[in-house]
């Protein structure tokens, strides 16, 4: 039975007619899993007048597009979409259906693999195809201190979440664009969901913080709101971003949207400066991905000084002034040079 | 109102930087390590009594653990539980999220009429966050995930406000439905040692496979489709270098070193 699907799909989300990141790094992942398996890259692509973005998933890696467009599903709501998908799958038999871990998509894909009968690895960090063929989905647990290698042997789609920001978003190549129409009938059954309103917040600075190519993260040994102003003064003078741990969150220093980790965001900049962070795994995870991790730690027992790439042994207090005015003074150098 | 409560007794998190792998067969060994209630279960569990204690009705706890786990179960019955089922049985084992989430609908099924089926988002073990959806698929009724907020509508529905990526919806469900809560929605009421020693002298069902009439083919490893192939420590793959001594010459080499990475921001 697993012998009659073949094809690698990915959830492109869109949100209020944006696509989202994380459905073109699924592009990219998708990408090489289709060589490895020689098989072709589709995108599903599910919302109201939403068909131009084919152009778009076509210029990131996919083969063809196939397009669900119907008023029924201009905003998310599970049982539509799960009917459009379960539909789909059962008309083209992909082998394997990787969705973004995102709210929409935590909600989609189990209640997707639960009707169609078959398996869900969820927030994988690593895939992969196996000498067999298979799908391996490497999947962090216990907050990071175990790894686990899953399969799904028998069951098609062999069905992964990925979360936003592990995976890199592949280059953009221009190339027109195959669109396949899907069945959209079984969106307009009705359902006892009703979405009443949609509020976007003004401003999401989790998003930002997954894409930046520099985050400076603060921790429990900030210490305070004032001296929390160190940690935003350096990563504005870097041009990054501000990450937190769920201390210096839960203390209200950063948002809750600024926590990185295994409950919060996975970040993947160039560079990573901790501060005032002891390194739990909990919070490691989420920055594993980082090209260089510097932290400053003024206890030289903090486990973190095992996981980085340069550490200093120093109260930040310190350290960070003077390393806001390096990073002025080479920039103003730069300037007056250039 | 009848509400169903899912719960899963995990691994003490404080135990996990510590977990024993057998070198040999790779898989963990968690005799020894206590139990606990992840945080989100407890917060569907207060949701639960909050809206029992608003409305009347009844809380049932369902929880598909091994039979060690019952210490942990008297937590729920000391917070205000009504009655707990623990779903305990040998054949259950090695179950991913589709075999446990079979066991857990057929158990909400035999319990009889019911309204409201909460679960935590996410548990903190594996975090899947995937039974709260995949149950309600084998009940057959829908489901929202990342709950903040559930309000009691008359004619049997929920509104419903769920945390999106980028701010909130707010819904409408007819019941009955499986809600998953979301951090924050609660503040899970504390239980006292008092409240625990008398809830000792109650009693948890314990139902297993025989009482559940379950197919024998969809429930614990063989009735899981995914299966773990191995599991490993993760490996430490940075070299960390580590400055001490003048704030002044800390700061320099570290400058040079972030550019020498080309890692420096132009
Ligand atoms: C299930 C679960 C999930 C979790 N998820 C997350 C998550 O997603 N993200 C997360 O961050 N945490 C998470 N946690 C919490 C995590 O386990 C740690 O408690 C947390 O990351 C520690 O934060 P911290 O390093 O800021 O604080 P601490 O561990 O208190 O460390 C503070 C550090 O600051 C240093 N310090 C103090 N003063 C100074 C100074 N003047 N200069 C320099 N250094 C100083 C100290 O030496 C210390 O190392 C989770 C926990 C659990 C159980
Ligand atoms: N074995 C189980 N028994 C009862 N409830 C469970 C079980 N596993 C998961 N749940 C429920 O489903 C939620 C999400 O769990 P998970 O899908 O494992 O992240 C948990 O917070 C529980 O409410």
């Amino acid at each position: 039975m697993a012998k009659d699907y073949r094809g690698v799909w990915v959830f492109a989300e869109q949100r209020k007619r944006r696509l989202q990141d994380v459905g073109l790094e699924l592009l990219g992942e998708g990408r090489k899993l289709a060589h490895k398996m020689d098989t072709e890259l589709g995108a599903i692509l599910i919302g109201y007048q939403v068909g131009a973005f084919a152009e778009e998933l076509t210029a990131y890696g996919a083969d063809k597009v196939y397009l669900a467009d119907s008023p029924a599903l201009e905003v998310y709501r599970n049982e539509p979409y799960t009917r459009v998908l379960e539909r789909a799958v059962m008309e083209h038999k992909p082998e394997i259906l990787l969705f973004g871990a995102t709210a929409t998509g935590t909600d989609l894909a189990p209640r997707l693999a639960a009707r169609l009968g078959t398996g869900l690895t969820a927030d994988c960090i690593q895939l992969d195809i196996d000498e067999q063929g298979r799908l391996l989905q490497t999947v962090p647990a216990f907050g990071g201190n175990l790894m686990a290698q899953v399969i799904c042997p028998k069951h098609r789609p062999q069905m992964a979440t990925v979360r936003p920001g592990v995976m890199g978003k592949p280059e953009r190549k221009a190339r027109r664009a195959v669109v396949q129409a899907l069945d959209t009938s079984v969106a307009e059954q009705g359902a006892a969901v009703r979405v009443l309103e949609t509020v976007v917040m003004p401003e999401e600075r989790g998003a930002a913080l997954e894409r930046a190519d520099v985050v400076v993260g603060g921790g429990w040994g900030v210490g305070g709101h004032q001296e929390w102003g160190l940690v935003v003064r350096l990563a504005n003078a870097l041009g990054g971003e501000v990450g937190a741990t769920r201390p210096a969150a839960d203390e209200g220093w950063a948002s809750e949207e600024q926590m990185i980790g295994q409950s919060g965001k996975v970040i993947r900049p160039q560079l990573y400066i901790a501060i005032g962070i002891s390194g739990a795994i909990q919070h490691m995870v989420g920055v594993q991905e980082a090209k260089i991790i510097v932290a400053i730690n003024n206890n030289p027992a903090a486990p973190i000084f095992k996981e980085i790439d340069i550490g200093l042994v120093a109260d930040f207090k310190d350290i960070v002034p003077r390393l806001i005015e390096e990073v002025e003074r080479r920039r103003a150098g730069e300037e007056a040079a250039g | 109102m009848k509400i169903v409560v899912c719960v899963k007794p995990i691994p003490d998190p404080s135990y996990w930087a510590r977990l024993p792998l057998d070198p040999k067969t790779h898989t963990l060994r968690r005799e020894g390590i206590p139990n606990v209630l992840g945080l989100l279960d407890k917060c569907a569990l207060e949701e639960a009594l909050r809206i029992r204690d608003s409305c009347g009705g009844k809380v049932t706890v369902v929880s598909m653990a091994p039979l060690s786990t019952l210490g942990t179960l008297y937590q729920t019955l000391a917070m205000g539980a009504d009655e707990v089922v623990l779903l305990s049985d040998r054949c259950f084992a090695g179950a991913d999220t589709l075999a446990t989430s079979y066991v857990l609908a057929t158990a909400i099924k035999k319990l009889g009429q019911y309204h409201l089926v909460l679960c935590g988002d996410k548990s903190l073990d594996v975090g899947t966050g995937q039974v709260a959806p995949q149950v309600a698929e084998f009940l057959a009724i829908p489901h929202v995930c990342h709950v903040l907020k559930i309000d009691l509508l008359d004619g049997g529905r929920v509104r419903v406000k769920a945390k999106t990526d980028d701010g909130h919806i707010i819904l409408e469900t007819d019941l009955p439905a499986v809600l998953a809560v979301h951090r924050g929605i609660n503040q899970p009421r504390l239980v006292s040692l008092m409240g625990l020693v008398a809830a000792r002298e109650r009693e948890i069902k314990v139902w297993g496979a025989s009482d559940l009439e379950v197919d024998p083919a969809r429930v614990g490893l063989v009735g899981s489709p995914t299966q773990v192939a191995q599991v490993f420590a993760p490996q430490r793959r940075r070299r960390g270098e580590l400055l001490q001594g003048e704030a002044e010459e800390m700061v320099r080499s570290l400058m040079a070193r972030l550019e020498q990475a080309g890692v420096m921001p132009t």
